[in-house]
């Protein structure tokens, strides 16, 4: 690890100001990310600035009939929180996916939306790679990319982003609350993260000094109808090859309203407006969620290694939607996939 | 506070007049006084400062949990905490879980069922089972599995370590 300063924070503007002081400082909060990059010489911050003793731990109900989550609070308090675990299972489902039970425990909300790619050559500083050192080239395309993406890739980079809980986020449609230099904005989550195109060393669309304050989730929580369905190479404790967040509203039979994102598989959680869109009215079932599938690995494109990850998802998405459907969500700590 | 660091890398590189921050940390019930420099990690505080080796170093990058500590009662990994960060805190380490000369629950129980071979990753998989019991989230063996994922055993004990937890929770003997 190289040398670096540390200071803390005192509060949120006292963070922004410490941060637009100096462009090479980052904040810390859980650090399970930021510390093994530092480690490895890929992030190499000139100061830390310690946020943890601000005022972010918070869950509450929003006036809306939402939830707004203190950026903050450990992954495992989301989690098990009863107004998550009630309301909006699917995110609690998603979050005890990732991850080990000590990293979660370490893990604030708004780092888990900050995590920095798993691809191999981001890590190795031996290799080029347009993410860590733009313009030096993406070692993933020609490499070993089983874990990379097939969606939204560009000739420069084919990261994958590795949150579990952000890909419940985006089905959710929550929102990430910031404050930076110019005051306090709100960022819709589908528009946080970004596909990587010619700068894919910008992971998400916050600007310099900001801080992420909270993310509120909006009332329609799907309780009834959800799953959350992580394919990987062990069991438990490894990135998602594929996964999906399935969320829909059912009335009868009928479906009202649907979500499906994807995470494993680009630079961002995927959605596919259309493939929302066609489930809306139908009846469920085999055919209409291997429609929707269909929609939404449409556009994909494997790089040699990952070829197998498109018909993974196109799978994965009608056996996730199913399980949505039927009211039995996947259960994280039993491996069995029914 | 501490004067910024040049980035250039060779300057820093030369790790000159570390800024050290003296914190407190309550370990095993001892109050304990240390300075610092902003990159110790509360694993090599605890095995390099306080000789407190228990707690081993395995991959030091929170892979393999070896380095699991109870960080005010919560588990988590110390490879990849900063002491600096923690000040204030109490630390729990393997070598504060027994009492008096009568060994935790779960450490008789790690004997009683063999739960390990070479005994690494073992200061590891107590304190995180130890997390996992105050938790009170897992009562089948799928649920005990799934939440010791993050601890790795090379030597492959899992069975025995999951039958010393059940031991431990009160369940099977």
């Amino acid at each position: 690890m190289m040398n670096f300063a540390y200071a803390r924070a005192s509060d949120v503007n006292d963070a922004v100001r410490q941060l637009a002081a100096d462009p090479a400082a980052k904040f810390i909060a859980g650090g399970t990310n930021l510390i093994d990059l530092m480690k490895y010489d890929v992030e190499r911050p000139s100061r830390l600035i310690d946020i943890t003793r601000l005022p972010l731990k918070f869950i509450e109900e929003t006036a809306d009939g939402g939830v707004r989550i203190g950026a903050l609070m450990p992954n495992t308090d989301i989690a098990y929180h009863p107004l998550i675990e009630q309301r909006y299972p699917l995110l609690s489902s998603a979050i005890m996916a990732g991850a080990s039970q000590q990293l979660r425990n370490m893990a604030s909300a708004g780092g888990n939306l900050l995590q920095r790619t798993r691809c191999f050559y981001f890590y190795d500083t031996a290799t080029p790679c347009n993410k860590r050192e733009p313009g030096t080239g993406c070692s993933a395309m020609q490499g070993i990319n089983r874990i990379n993406a097939i969606l939204g890739t560009s000739e420069h980079c084919i990261a994958t982003h590795p949150s579990d809980m952000c890909v419940a986020l985006a089905a959710l449609e929550a929102k990430v609350q910031v404050a930076g230099p110019g005051g306090e904005r709100t960022i819709a989550f589908a528009d946080f993260h970004r596909l990587p195109g010619d700068t894919p060393h910008v992971d998400n669309t916050l600007q310099a000094g900001e801080l992420i304050v909270a993310i509120e989730l909006p009332a329609r929580g799907f309780a009834a109808n959800y799953s959350y369905l992580k394919i990987r190479d062990r069991l438990s404790y490894a990135f998602a090859l594929v996964s999906v967040a399935a969320a829909l509203e059912l009335d009868g039979e009928t479906i009202k309203e649907a979500r499906v994102a994807l995470g494993g598989v680009a630079h961002k959680p995927w959605r596919v407006a259309g493939a929302e869109a066609a489930l809306r009215g139908q009846k469920g079932g085999q055919a209409a969620f291997a429609q929707a599938a269909d929609l939404l690995v449409r556009d994909a494109k494997g790089f040699g290694h990952n070829d197998f990850k498109i018909d993974l998802a196109r799978r994965a998405i009608v056996r996730t939607l199913t399980q949505a459907a039927n009211g039995t969500p996947q259960v994280q700590s039993s491996k069995k996939i029914r | 506070m501490t004067a910024k660091p040049s980035t250039t890398g060779s300057e820093r590189e030369t790790k000159t007049a570390p800024a050290e921050t003296m914190i407190t940390l309550t370990i095993n019930g001892q109050k304990r006084t240390l300075a610092v420099a902003p990159w110790t990690t509360l694993l090599d505080a605890l095995r390099e400062r306080l000789e407190l080796t228990g707690t081993k170093k395995g991959c030091d990058h929170g892979q393999c949990g070896a380095c699991t500590v109870l960080l005010d009662g919560r588990r988590v990994v110390s490879c990849l905490t900063l002491a600096v960060m923690k000040d204030g805190s109490s630390v729990t380490t393997i070598e504060g879980l027994a009492s008096n000369g009568t060994l935790h629950p779960l450490q008789q129980a790690f004997i009683d069922h063999d739960a390990f071979q070479c005994g690494y990753c073992t200061p590891g998989q107590i304190c995180s089972a130890a997390g996992l019991i105050s938790e009170g989230k897992a009562t089948t063996a799928d649920e005990i599995r799934e939440l010791m994922s993050g601890n790795i055993c090379r030597c492959g004990a899992y069975p025995n370590i999951v039958a010393a937890i059940q031991q431990a929770m009160g369940g099977r003997p």
